[in-house]
């Protein structure tokens, strides 16, 4: 049982297995945010990622992953410089963690027993060139959202505290799920979400056998139901190393840059950072499907999860903002 | 089987199951005050395979994942680690669960997703809103209620070791009918229970007894695991669930006599409608109802700003108390000191060493009281030949309402809808003069826009709202809105709006207050104030002295 669920054997939810591709293939989307019921797979599709993500190289004892060992930090000492393969990290943030757990502190070990006034790396500085996971992200408490917004935008982790002035690289991705039936998030760290899904329940029997099924194996048949999946894993995980090398030279005509501006105008969407996101979704879409290049359709695709979260709030929508953008998107891109 | 379980029968087999397999069925949610009944539950506790570590809500991150021993470091002059109490598989018991943090669930649930763990969460809820968080009632496989069972009804728990042992040892051989994942499945489908945990929590407590009964599963045993495990996560049940697209037929009425040996001769009966009765018999219905509207209303809360909130950063101090700082808490150095004084020729004479002696058990830390500041937010119809005399009187009782503002912390907002539109006039201040000169000229006439008056003063409560105040909402009014949202005169359309709108309020968790300024008391008015959850207040030819009188005893309430 030491292997998570894998991501393939994840029954539905196509939305959300979508969004977590994308950022796969182009991690400048920035992020998912997975909101939805208790019970409908959103921590083990974070979960499943891992497994997904090709390895990063990362000098072996460096506290930020670095690529170069140029790139170490000076505050963590001279560095071996021996390059090793490691798993893309996915670093959890537990609610309610303290300010020095997610930022770093002094090191109070190296403190009182040697004297040594030594910085001890946080969760940013593990979730560099990674994910940062965070579950139940709209009950996070207000001065840790402030920390991540802030470090999110700059890429970088600047500590001043307790005597120590430290800087290191975070650039990671943000995934963060949640129940809005708990608490809405603050509209300034929805945008900073490049993606956004509603997942819910399925509702047909049949889907939730099978789901049944599928735990089922997992729990009590592991070696072999592994066996069959982890196969899927590494198909989708070559598929997505396929599109990333397509990347560069998908050719992006005029027309959908037209039609990204047109879209989110009608939308009303606050700033630019939604056309933005809407076209590298649809880039990264179009080099999923082996795509040369971008069309209305792989844009008409990704507009409802790219766009949903940036709407201003209206309390009489009952049929929520993704509803709205679907809508939208057949009027302005017929 | 049909029949319910007797109560204390059942608490006796879910703790047989669950001292089957603890990290299947992930825990217990207990709903009992301390009591010798519980007492007895918590006692067959022991035989649970797994080491029982106690938790407390106010438990904090060293003592969960470990870290620095603030004590032994102290003493010994070198660092000290101590192993938290999530270092290795054990049962977990949480007292007190209805107080648990939010923070403090997370991680609980965080570690219940890990295999090993078990739960067992003490939830001794007075009131059907204090509860266990549902982040974790999601994810425990069982649930008891134990305040109907008397001390005469219930007797010691013994489970049999031997047999019990058995019994875990042919759990991973245990044998499950095909179709039993379907039958289950379909059951949590037709209870409306959305998360798919649930089923697979039912699948591993008819695993449980199956073992424990020394076979493999069998329909008895997923009927007894889906009263367990399910009755509790439905809404509250109908006797025919009204599903759209359940493709199970409603069951014919309960056969009385009705036994295991029996279903044979009623093959047109699915399995499914015989569990789904096991599972409403399983419960009594008035308790399903309170637990579904403290779900409610814990939801309606969310967001987590109190009207009190204790603290250790801002506020009015309380008086501090032992306890070691870090995990955000900070150190009260005077109060250490104090404490730490009349020990010190004492602890002179036994430790040679000069200077001051502190022990970690003189540490205070300091605690704060913060009460989050109220808004009052007035939404006037200021429409029609009375608006000016309703609106003057609204500026006299919101200037009154300020003028006390310096003893309590109110704020004050005002929205005015006339015409087609909703305007704010007054946003959220404690400023009196900067009310009076925003209120000196209102306009007044026109139609009645009441849903544009409504939308505005939820947009003002939300955003008071997530700046960390309490807001309440009081509507002035004489009638019912003849303009619609989109401005057109049409009221029917203005009716459904209204309606919409605060329904939303609602279960925004917003408190209101109608009051209803017409010579004639207006039955739709009532009817709205029904809808908000709102006090409804008949006050004809309100004058500003009255009006404060209202709203101050609304706001203490």
């Amino acid at each position: 049982m030491t292997h998570p669920f894998p991501f393939s054997a994840i029954v539905g939810q196509s939305a959300m297995k979508q969004a977590m591709v994308l950022t796969a293939i182009d991690p400048g989307i920035g992020g998912v945010l997975v909101f939805g019921d208790r019970g409908t797979g959103k921590s083990t599709a974070v979960r499943a990622l891992a497994a997904l993500l090709p390895p990063i190289t990362v000098v072996e004892d460096c506290p930020v992953n670095s690529a170069r060992v140029e790139d170490c930090p000076v505050w963590a000492g001279p560095r071996s410089g021996v390059m090793v393969s490691r798993p893309t990290p996915v670093i959890d943030l537990p609610l309610g963690a303290t300010e020095d757990r997610v930022v770093g502190a002094l090191d109070i070990e190296r403190a009182l027993t040697r004297g040594e006034k030594a910085f001890e790396p946080g969760l940013l500085a593990r979730a560099n060139r990674g994910y940062l996971y965070i579950d139940e992200v709209n009950l996070l408490e207000d001065h840790i959202v402030d920390l991540l917004l802030d470090v999110a935008q700059s890429g970088e982790n600047v500590v001043e505290r307790e005597g120590l002035s430290i800087r290191h690289a975070a650039r990671f991705v943000l995934v963060g799920s949640g129940n809005p039936e708990e608490g809405e998030l603050r509209p300034q760290l929805l945008d900073r979400f490049g993606l956004s899904v509603e997942v819910a329940s399925p509702r047909d029997i049949e889907t939730r056998v099978e789901v049944m099924r599928r735990r089922d194996d997992y729990e009590h048949a592991n070696a072999r139901f592994m066996t069959l999946w982890q196969a899927e894993d590494a198909r989708l995980r070559d598929a997505i190393l396929a599109a990333r090398a397509l990347l560069p030279e998908l050719k992006t005509p005029g027309s959908v840059l037209h039609d990204c501006a047109a879209l989110c105008i009608a939308l009303g969407s606050d700033g630019l950072r939604g056309e933005l996101t809407l076209l590298r979704a649809a880039r990264a879409q179009a080099a999923w499907l082996g795509d040369k290049s971008v069309t209305r359709t792989h844009l008409k695709s990704v507009a409802v999860s790219a766009l949903s979260h940036r709407l201003r709030r209206d309390p009489l929508d009952e049929a929520g903002s993704g509803t709205r953008v679907a809508r939208m998107v057949e009027e302005t891109l017929p | 089987m049909t029949e319910a379980l007797l109560p204390w029968d059942r608490a006796v087999l879910a703790l047989t199951v669950l001292a089957v397999d603890p990290a299947g069925l992930r825990g217990l949610w207990l709903r009992a005050r301390a009591s010798g009944v519980r007492d007895r539950v918590t006692a067959a506790l022991r035989s649970l395979p797994l080491p029982l570590r106690r938790l407390h809500p106010g438990v904090d991150d060293t003592a969960l994942y470990g870290g620095l021993d603030l004590a032994a470091t102290l003493a010994a002059g070198r660092f000290i680690g101590s192993a938290g109490v999530l270092a290795q598989p054990a049962a977990l018991v949480l007292a007190m669960a209805e107080r648990c943090p939010p923070g403090l669930s997370a991680r609980l649930a965080r570690c219940l997703d890990d295999p090993g763990f078990c739960l067992i969460a003490l939830d001794e809820g007075a009131e059907p809103e204090e509860t266990l968080a549902t982040a974790l009632t999601d994810r425990l496989g069982l649930f008891l209620d134990l305040s109907d069972i008397g001390w005469s009804d219930s007797t010691d728990i013994l489970i049999d070791p031997d047999r019990l042992s058995d019994a875990r040892q042919r759990l991973p051989s245990v044998q499950t009918p095909h179709d039993a994942i379907d039958t289950v499945t379909k059951v949590a489908a037709a209870l409306g229970i959305a998360s798919m945990r649930a089923p697979l929590l039912a699948l591993a407590c008819a695993r449980a007894h199956a073992a424990w009964s020394g076979r493999d599963v069998t329909d008895a045993d997923l009927q007894l695991a889906c009263a367990l495990t399910l009755a509790h996560r439905g809404d509250v049940p109908q006797p025919a669930p009204d599903q759209d697209e359940a493709p199970a037929p409603p069951p014919p009425p309960p056969d009385p006599g009705e036994s295991d040996q029996t279903r044979q001769d009623q093959d047109d009966r699915p399995p499914e409608d015989i569990l789904l009765e096991a599972v409403i018999a399983a419960l009594p219905p008035d308790l399903l109802a309170k637990l579904a509207a403290g779900r409610a209303a814990r939801m309606a809360r969310g967001s987590g700003t109190g009207a009190v909130r204790k603290g250790n950063h801002r506020g009015r101090p309380l008086p501090s108390r032992p306890g070691k700082p870090g995990a955000g808490m900070r150190i009260d150095l005077v109060a250490s000191l104090r404490a730490a004084a009349p020990w010190q020729k004492l602890r002179a004479a036994s430790v040679d060493r000069k200077g001051l002696h502190i022990r970690a058990s003189d540490l205070r830390i300091k605690r704060y009281q913060q009460s989050s500041d109220r808004v009052l937010i007035f939404a006037v119809d200021a429409s029609g030949s009375s608006a000016l005399a309703r609106l003057a009187e609204a500026k006299g009782a919101v200037e009154l309402l300020l003028a006390q503002a310096y003893a309590r912390r109110d704020h004050v907002a005002l929205v005015a809808f006339r015409g087609t539109t909703a305007d704010l006039l007054l946003p959220a201040t404690r400023s009196l003069v900067q009310t009076k000169r925003r209120l000196a000229g209102l306009p007044g006439g026109g139609g009645t826009p009441l849903p544009a008056g409504l939308k505005l003063a939820f947009e003002v409560a939300q955003q008071t709202r997530a700046r960390g105040m309490t807001p309440t909402v009081a509507l002035l009014t004489d009638g019912r809105g003849n303009i619609a949202l989109d401005g057109s005169a049409n009221r029917a359309q203005a009716e459904a709006d209204t309606m919409a709108l605060a329904r939303a309020l609602r279960n925004a968790g917003i408190p209101a207050l109608v009051i209803d300024t017409a010579n004639r008391p207006q039955p739709a008015l009532r009817a709205l104030a029904g809808v908000l959850d709102a006090a409804y207040v008949p006050l004809p030819r309100a004058d500003s002295r009255r009006l404060q009188a209202v709203l101050s005893a609304a706001l203490e309430s």
